[in-house]
């Protein structure tokens, strides 16, 4: 199916009205409309503090906004939960990796956890996709903040979610490994999915048409 | 590779051998709490003196307070290590139910801390000349009550995980919900030494196990959802 057409004849993959977030009692967004459709890839934008990680756990279900509410579908989120969580990807700025099990079991469980089936073979192959090749069984706490990362990341490889939601992404990534997972955005959002993600950098092999930008700056009048 | 719901039974499981998993290979998890239970147990007999009389009467309270404030101290890792590296946020979000993950890492919690004290129990009751009576209420009074422990404890440790010192807090709210299988253990262990059945405190126990077995998964994970907002 191609983007354009999903977009037309399928409701927005996310949608929200009137988002609120107050934290600390200080109002980060106020009132903000969403729309998110399939082949979408966007960016938010705003300095730190400005509620940028806020707004993703709020799209993805993990925070309760102060007012309004994310339609998945047009369905509340709260209550298809399994079906859009089953249809959903979200990385935070934690990568989830266990530093007692090895990537492959970190791995394994991530995936597996979400639904999917695969098999050894697989899983270090996927492990090689994110320059993790000899890494297999090394335990994660031996390893890189930036290879933790690179486990986390490697599920984006196998994920057949459509909603891709992504916490500053590249840190602690290198160029290489930024320039191989602006590929895969691409490939994903062909593909009728979309991505929405926070990063300071300006993503390189995108052009500024391509990407929409959701701009938090309420902080600062 | 192919997407196929996981079968409840499937969750489960992966949940539970990923923690026992994780617990074998940081062997502290286990061996602290049972240290603990140990050296306090075995520090009464040397405070009180070694008249076999006084030690057999004050046995249970003894070795159930030492299990109680045994679990108390190892509460804090059935959630704390996973919320602070962002595995409890995923899965919260895997499409899994909440409650058979909690489910599962509950009763991994319970395999790690309160298997190996119901296993040395006996032990420390001999150290206490517990009356020979006593040793199977001990015993069932343990299993049954032991996974309380662990189900009601949980509701405190998701409730407290988000605050970076809620230790004082976890056990101000964790205790006071641990005092009836304390009291209905002690007694039914008291009424076993007088040679009396005591199956009316073990139901009470099996009630409160049952009871908690059920309802506690789900406030867990209501309380996990607050404590990640």
């Amino acid at each position: 199916m191609s983007a354009n057409l999903a977009a037309n004849t399928e409701p927005a993959l996310i949608s929200a009205t009137n988002l609120t977030c107050i934290r600390e009692e200080r109002l980060l967004f106020d009132q903000l409309p969403i729309e998110i459709n399939a082949g979408d890839i966007v960016q938010i934008e705003g300095p730190n503090g400005s509620g940028k990680t806020s707004l993703l756990r709020i799209l993805a279900g993990l925070s309760q906004p102060y007012e309004g509410e994310v339609r998945y579908k047009d369905q509340l989120i709260t209550q298809s939960r399994e079906e859009f969580h089953q249809n959903l990807l979200y990385l935070g700025h934690l990568p989830g990796v266990k530093g007692e099990m090895t990537a492959q079991e970190n791995l394994h469980f991530n995936l597996t956890l979400h639904g999917l089936k695969i098999n050894s073979a697989e899983i270090e192959n996927t492990l090689s996709l994110v320059n993790l090749t000899g890494f297999e069984d090394s335990l994660a706490s031996h390893l890189s903040a930036g290879q933790h990362r690179r486990i986390s990341l490697a599920r984006l490889y196998k994920s057949t979610a459509d909603i891709w939601i992504l916490d500053e992404p590249f840190t602690a990534i290198d160029k290489q490994g930024v320039k191989s997972l602006e590929q895969l955005f691409k490939a994903h959002i062909k593909q009728g999915g979309c991505v929405i993600l926070t990063t300071h950098q300006d993503l390189l092999t995108f052009s500024p048409s391509q990407v929409k930008k959701i701009t938090l700056d309420y902080l600062i009048d | 590779m192919s997407v196929a719901n996981l079968s409840y039974r499937a969750a489960f499981s992966l949940v539970l051998k990923r923690d026992l998993t994780i617990a074998m290979r940081h062997k502290d998890d286990i061996i602290n709490p049972l240290l603990f239970f140990v050296i306090v147990v075995t520090l009464f007999p040397l405070g009180i003196g070694p008249e076999a009389q006084t030690l057999s009467r004050i046995a249970p309270g003894i070795i159930w307070v030492a299990a109680l404030l045994s679990t108390l101290l190892s509460l804090d890792r059935l959630f704390k290590s996973d919320h602070s590296d962002g595995s409890l946020e995923q899965m919260l979000l895997s499409p899994q139910p909440v409650f058979i993950l909690v489910l599962a890492k509950i009763l991994a919690h319970w395999i790690i801390t309160g298997l190996p004290l119901i296993l040395i129990a006996p032990l420390l009751a001999v150290l206490l000349h517990l009356n020979e009576q006593s040793y199977s209420a001990l015993i069932l009074t343990l299993l049954l009550g032991t996974p309380v422990l662990s189900l009601l404890g949980a509701i405190g440790v998701a409730l407290t995980v988000g605050i970076k010192k809620g230790g004082v807090l976890l056990s101000l709210l964790v205790l006071p919900l641990y005092i009836p299988v304390l009291i209905f253990a002690t007694s039914a262990i008291d009424t076993a030494a007088l040679g009396l059945p005591y199956s009316g405190q073990l139901a009470i126990i099996a009630a409160l196990f049952f009871g908690s077995l059920t309802l506690a998964p789900f406030a867990v994970g209501a309380a996990l959802k607050v404590s990640t907002n």
